[in-house]
């Protein structure tokens, strides 16, 4: 007999399985379909191959392989992909969920540890599944002073604006972009911005002393170090003379900024530390001191939301670093091309020869930018990992003695370098390097 | 004018500016205790220490058990260094009733309450890591101390209430092949603190979060009356293994580690090199100890303490630890006193903390090398 549920019958729960089955289906037979149709019926439908897509076309083609590869390869260059899918929400919530992870064995391994076993039988590889349900499935608490519809937006804008954040970095060439705009930079400096307001409404609407002073101090942090963040990204844009992060990375394809760049790279690398509130910057959220920061009264899925933004952040900052200093996507030709005769003859399979339409669906361009923006973008995040292993936290004081002079000092250098090689034609429209 | 207020009761002048925290005791950073403090800005103002939280009576219990059943209760208070708080209990008991140790147990005494330093000292220090939010810091140390709670469990049975030491010697005789086995274990140690070295004390951020902060000066450290590695980071010459030798600690070859700069490094630097000496301590008392004999002095069935009175106190982890045992010819005793390092540490909290950063607090707090448990008794 079960102790947890006593009541617990096997073939009540079946039972009640086919119960929901059933009235699902008749309720979406009854009302859903109908919906969909009415819905459908006011959307401007798209024209693939000079047919107008009619649901009914869609479901007839959906049979046919030679017509559904370029529904798929026009789907898969809408913009609602380019959000949802590929280089948008989904990659980086993927690359995020992998980070989190990946950080578990990573900092266990270097702490003589084991980390997440158990869960997915191999190397606790679900985990992070159980970790989300656990805390979907938990109760949120709003502490009965807050400031509840700005407590309760908090998590939400943070998420949405680390998204937009990710929604800037350019993956791979031929447009693999959300948003592409020719003052991309300016954009991510815009986007970095919103993250302090967001966590001192955070931690005002709390209604805590612990978040207060929390919030607080991811104020200060963040605006310590976003000066210098500005300032070691302007030598790039003196060498490359283009906002447009898409232009950047096109113009590493011989040598990467890293090499003339080497300060600003090493002082954007502290400031993104320091604006991912990580060991040893994690002061907004030093437990010892401030229980858990601005996150305090957090709790359930609205924690789980923060801590998805600070990993979708994470893997935005990493990103923009690889765009800006490593080469994005660029790197030697390693994907092998899409074999030839199966564009030229088709696919034979027994009497049947199939010509199909469309096909690659991805260029080998962009399945090599990928693979190179990816290993590049990872290679940084280990790097962002790394210090929690080997750091304890620093102090307010030390913390903004060290984003205000040190890095604005650091960062002031390389400008002047950056200008020196402009100047003496090294660099630049004319220079010797091109 | 404002009502009638009762009297006795006084309002506080309240400032605007000054914030008041309750830190602890449901606070990741507080332990079984309450830190009240203020704050201007990022300033500490006044700290005011509120222990008693975990206040269990064990003097009282004491006086309810006779001198045979208080020894698995005492032990309680701080079970990570429970033969170090039994030590000067025993030492009292038997000379309360004249009671003759064995060499051999003398030496076997030694050897585990230096084996309960350390696993004391690491446990400590890895909460000082987590402190610090130093991760590694926290993992490390928790790891390397099971090497010695292995050690002491095969001596005594238990992982961490040994309830080892008895009035009359230890309780069992070491096991078979102890000898090599516990020089192996702490050869690793003495490499793996090398590491610590490295990761920790070496670090450069640690370095300038705790040097020059909570000073407490020489002059200042005896006056408050503090003792144990804070009195000897503060610059004091002073280690009761030294100065009163117990058993027989006075055939041992070991050195007072003292470092005069009295601020929250040098006290979290003190127990780490104290380990140090901890493992030749052990070397040297397991070269020096008879090789067999025995290890107990039976004692009568429910021995009676005539109308006497002792004190005895050892160098504990944490400072000095006394136990202050009047009896009055019944076998229980008349009264019992723990004088324990830890709440003698925790009275120079509200000078340390005056004036600090808020982000020092965890540094200074554990540095007092204060274990709330043991204080509130």
């Amino acid at each position: 007999m079960s102790t947890i549920a006593p009541q617990f019958r096997l073939s009540r729960f079946i039972g009640s399985l086919f119960d929901i089955i059933f009235w699902v289906l008749l309720i979406f037979s009854l009302a859903g379909l109908p919906l969909v149709f009415i819905i459908l019926f006011y959307i401007k439908l798209p024209v693939i191959n000079g047919q107008l897509l009619t649901p009914y076309l869609a479901l007839t083609w959906m049979a046919d392989p030679s017509e559904t590869i370029p529904i798929i390869k026009a789907l898969i260059h809408t913009t609602f992909f380019h959000v949802v899918a590929f280089p948008g929400f989904g990659f980086a919530a993927l690359i995020a969920a992998a980070t989190i992870f990946v950080e578990r064995k990573f900092l266990a391994k270097i702490q003589l540890r084991v980390g997440p076993l158990y869960c997915g039988k191999i190397e606790g590889i679900l985990q992070l599944m159980g970790d989300g349900l656990k805390l979907i499935s938990k109760e949120i608490i709003i502490p009965a002073k807050a400031d509840k519809p700005i407590f309760w937006i908090g998590p939400l804008l943070f998420v949405g604006t680390a998204g937009a954040l990710v929604s800037l970095i350019p993956v791979a060439p031929g447009g693999w972009v959300v948003a592409n705009p020719n003052v991309g930079l300016l954009a991510v400096f815009a986007t970095i911005g919103f993250f302090p307001i967001i966590s001192v409404l955070t931690a005002w609407a709390a209604n805590n002393k612990w978040t207060f002073i929390g919030g607080l101090r991811a104020l200060h942090q963040m605006i310590a170090f976003e000066i210098p963040l500005i300032l070691s990204l302007l030598s790039i844009v003196i060498l490359t003379g283009t906002l447009n992060l898409s232009q950047i990375v096109e113009s590493q394809q011989h040598y990467w900024w890293i090499v003339f760049a080497p300060i600003s790279a090493i002082v954007f690398f502290i400031c993104i530390l320091a604006e991912l509130e990580r060991i040893p910057f994690d002061l907004p959220e030093a437990e010892s001191e401030i229980v858990a920061g601005w996150l305090t009264e957090f709790s359930g899925m609205m924690y789980g939301l923060i801590q998805l933004g600070t990993y979708l952040k994470l893997y935005a900052f990493a990103g923009l670093f690889t765009v800006l200093f490593l080469g994005g996507w660029n790197g030697p030709m390693v994907w092998p091309p899409f074999p030839a005769d199966i564009i030229t003859h088709g696919i034979t399979i027994g009497p049947i020869t199939a010509q199909i339409a469309g096909l690659p669906l991805f260029d080998q361009n962009m399945l090599n930018g990928t693979l190179w923006f990816v290993i590049k973008t990872v290679g940084v995040i280990l790097l962002i990992l790394l210090p929690r292993g080997v750091f304890p936290r620093i102090r307010i004081d030390m913390l903004l003695h060290t984003g205000w002079y040190k890095l604005i000092g650091l960062a002031f250098i390389n400008i002047f370098i950056a200008l020196g090689l402009l100047y003496a034609g090294v660099l630049g429209p004319g220079g010797l390097i091109q | 004018m404002a009502t009638q207020l009762p009297p006795g009761i006084q309002l506080e002048k309240v400032d605007d500016r000054i914030m008041t925290l309750n830190v602890g005791p449901q606070h990741p950073g507080s332990g079984h205790m309450r830190l009240i403090i203020k704050v201007d800005g990022d300033y500490i103002v006044s700290c005011d220490p509120d222990p008693g939280y975990v206040h269990r009576g064990e003097e009282k219990m004491a006086e309810y058990r006779n001198y045979i059943q208080n020894i698995p209760h005492l032990e309680r208070p701080v079970i990570h260094d429970s033969c170090n708080i039994l030590y000067p209990y025993c030492l009292a008991v038997e000379e309360l009733l004249g009671i003759e140790v064995p060499e051999r147990a003398k030496y076997i005494r030694v050897i585990a309450s230096e084996l309960n330093r350390c696993i004391y000292t690491l446990y400590w220090l890895a909460i000082y890591g987590i402190f610090l939010g130093h991760s590694t810091m926290f993992m490390w140390p928790a790891g390397d101390r099971e090497l010695f709670i292995d050690l002491l469990e095969a001596m005594s049975g238990a992982r961490v209430t040994h309830a080892y030491l008895v009035p009359g010697g230890v309780r069992n005789d070491l096991p078979a092949n102890f000898e090599e086995r516990c020089l192996r274990q702490v050869d690793y140690l003495e490499k793996r603190l090398k590491e610590y070295q490295s990761i920790f004390y070496k670090n450069p951020i640690l370095i300038s979060r705790t040097e020059g902060t909570g000073i407490l000066s020489r002059t200042d450290a005896i006056r408050l009356g503090t003792t144990g590695s804070v009195l000897r980071a503060s610059g004091v010459d002073y280690d009761i293994r030294k100065k009163e030798p117990y058993d027989v600690y006075e055939n041992l070859d070991f050195e007072t580690v003292v470092r005069k700069e009295g601020d929250s490094y040098a006290r979290s630097y003190i127990p780490y090199l104290e380990m140090f000496e901890s493992c030749r301590i052990i070397r040297d008392a397991i070269r020096k100890m008879p090789k067999s004999g025995s290890v107990r002095t039976k004692l009568k069935p429910n021995p009676k303490g005539g109308n006497d009175e002792v004190y005895k106190r050892v160098e504990s982890g944490r400072g000095s630890l006394g136990y202050y045992i009047v009896s009055n010819n019944r076998p229980e005793p008349y009264r019992v006193k723990i004088s324990v390092g830890s709440f003698r540490n925790l009275i120079c909290m509200p000078y340390l903390l005056k004036g600090e950063l808020l982000g020092n607090m965890p540094s200074v707090y554990w540095g007092l090398n204060y274990w709330p448990v043991e204080a509130d008794r």
